[in-house]
């Protein structure tokens, strides 16, 4: 438990001793705005909502997490601290739980500081804020499911470069599962348990139901059991491969 | 006093490679033992074995009671581990990395900070506490890694190569805080330094090809030295006399002529295995009545010991 906290903090604070966090948030807030209040058409609409604010947000989190994810295990690997690490008297499973736990909070500070968006529609209208706290959720929980996955790629590799290009294309077919194109390809000629199987993997179907307002437990164990599964596939990873 | 670190048949395979091949020693506490060997012998990963850091393919150790294979949590808490090349947090400060070992080390709150300052001025690293690792020097991000490795006074200790890159000073000092803490510990530290096995070791143990080819006090191995015992003579005679002459000792195995000038003859009598030649040399000198300018009996040197260990076609070959 002390090392799981140990490793949380030193790995949120060198975050922000690097300017990797900085950049990070300066980028996110930036698009963030481009895509709410440009392209997403904000005042077009005329309705004060944060609809078109978290429809990007799954297309941000494709890159933006693995951006955050990619230097987690990887750098720790080429630079071969991971021997100072994992000799330290933690489990592997501490260790892997610390690095995700400290990306998540980190994308979440992140997440957190687009709050002025949400007072602004409140000051320019009456939005339903249930709705609204329920996307933040969703949010909050497809960039941990994006960074689980990340995480789980960087610690395979010494390149962050191939992590980054890894996770992207992986964090993409989980997006693409629930996207027209996609289930065009099955209709037709799958059967519809192949359908509903590779559309209930789509991170858009799971992210969208939350966005209605309604957090329906099916959608939280979803993001929780692929978070899950991409942590154990993680700290088997790394037990594997050390040093190769 | 049992062993603090027994290692068991340790055995690490690579694919193809055999890394190391069933090595097995105790070390008890007290004792600084020198692995040393020949680059790819096996000394760092027989060590990262023991830490718990590698899986062996075959065998285990054993530190403080705790089987690595069992309980390598309760390993890694009772020793102290200085890996090769000193990998670092680059963007974080000694003190910072020092805090963060600290807490994952269980080191009691009130207690951090008087264990950093110790730390701080074992390795000596007044004046750098708050600078980034990665912008400090080879030698002192060297020292900031062995800090690492003491900071919670382990009983056991495995250094793997802890004085590369210092300079003379610091090789001095770092050698000298091993000795001092040599008492209460089980130490094992790598190194391609012979001399710094003489000036630290208790014991040493020389690998070739992931075996053990020798295993000894440093004494015992200069002994094995074909130098060991040998006369180094300096005499004002003609050198081909003082050869010609020295041979016909019964226990002198054979003269080897070093550069002679000025009517100053230079050589290195070879003593016969186990033989004690000064007396007979010195006496022959005397009857001659060449006059003496230098005569030293020589240890032996740990290099050629070494050589011939880990070059000679047999050496740890696996049969
Ligand atoms: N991860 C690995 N994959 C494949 N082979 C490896 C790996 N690590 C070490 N080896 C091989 O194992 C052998 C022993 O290496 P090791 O690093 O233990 O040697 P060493 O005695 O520490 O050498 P040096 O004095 O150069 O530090 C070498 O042949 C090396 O190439
Ligand atoms: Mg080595």
């Amino acid at each position: 438990m002390r090392g799981l906290v140990a490793v949380i903090k030193r790995e949120l604070v060198s975050y922000f001793i690097t300017p990797v966090a900085y950049v990070f948030i300066v980028i996110f807030l930036a698009m963030n705005g481009v895509f709410t209040f440009n392209i997403g058409g904000f005042y077009e609409r005329g309705l004060a909502d944060l609809e078109p604010f978290f429809s990007f947000h799954p297309w941000m989190y494709l890159f933006l997490i693995p951006a955050i994810s990619m230097r987690l295990w990887a750098e720790e690997r080429r630079v071969g601290t991971v021997e100072l690490l994992l000799t330290l008297p933690i489990s592997t499973w501490s260790a892997a739980l610390g690095k995700y736990l400290a990306a998540w909070i980190f994308a979440g500070i992140a997440l957190a500081l687009t709050v002025p968006v949400w007072i602004t529609v409140n000051w320019l209208g009456e939005p339903d804020n249930g709705v609204i706290l329920a996307s933040y959720v969703g949010s909050f929980l497809m960039a941990g499911a994006f960074l689980a996955i990340g995480a789980c790629v960087s610690a395979a590799t010494k390149s962050q470069v191939i992590a980054f290009v890894v996770s992207v294309v992986i964090c993409f077919l989980f997006l693409a599962a629930g996207l027209p194109a996609v289930t065009d390809f099955f209709s037709g000629w799958a059967p519809d348990i192949v359908i509903d199987t590779v559309t209930s993997f789509s991170f858009l179907a799971h992210f969208d139901a939350i966005t209605k307002g309604v957090i329906d437990v099916r959608d939280l164990v979803f993001f929780a059991s692929l978070a899950g599964a991409a942590l154990a596939a993680n700290v088997l990873i790394i037990e594997q491969r050390k040093v190769a | 006093m049992s062993a603090m670190i027994q290692i068991k048949n340790l055995r690490k395979e690579f694919g193809p490679i055999v890394a190391v091949d069933g090595v097995s020693f105790d070390t008890p506490k007290g004792e600084v033992l020198g692995f040393l060997g020949p680059n790819g012998a096996g000394k760092s990963t027989t060590m990262k074995m023991v830490t718990g850091f590698l899986p062996p393919t075959a065998g285990t150790a054993v530190v403080c009671g705790h089987d690595v294979l069992k309980d390598p949590i309760a390993v890694k808490a009772s020793l102290g581990y200085l890996p090769e090349g000193a990998p670092l947090y680059g963007d974080m400060t000694p003190e910072g990395l020092y805090k963060f070992i600290a807490q994952v080390r269980g080191i009691p709150r009130p207690r951090r900070a008087s264990a950093i300052d110790r730390v701080k001025s074992l390795v000596k690293l007044e004046g750098v506490m708050r600078q980034p690792i990665e912008t400090l020097s080879k030698g002192y991000k060297r020292r900031v890694g062995l800090g690492q490795a003491i900071l919670h006074d382990p009983p056991v200790l495995l250094l793997d190569e802890p004085t590369d890159g210092l300079d003379p000073n610091q090789k001095h000092d770092v050698r000298r805080l091993i000795n001092e803490m040599a008492q209460e510990k089980a130490i094992i530290l790598s190194t391609h330094i012979l001399e710094e096995v003489d000036a630290v070791c208790t014991r040493a143990i020389v690998i070739a090809r992931g075996r053990i080819v020798a295993d000894g006090t440093p004494a015992e191995l200069q002994a094995r030295s074909v130098r060991h015992n040998a006369v180094r003579l300096r005499v004002r005679a003609s050198a081909d006399a003082v050869e010609s002459e020295l041979k016909q000792i019964a226990t002198v195995a054979g003269v080897e002529r070093e550069a002679s000038a000025n009517g100053v003859a230079r050589c290195l009598v070879l003593a016969k295995p186990g033989a004690v030649i000064a007396g007979d040399v010195a006496g022959r000198v005397r009857a001659k009545g060449w006059a003496v300018e230098e005569l030293v009996v020589e240890p032996g040197r740990l290099d050629d010991v070494f050589r011939d260990l880990t070059m000679s076609p047999s050496a740890g070959s696996r049969s």
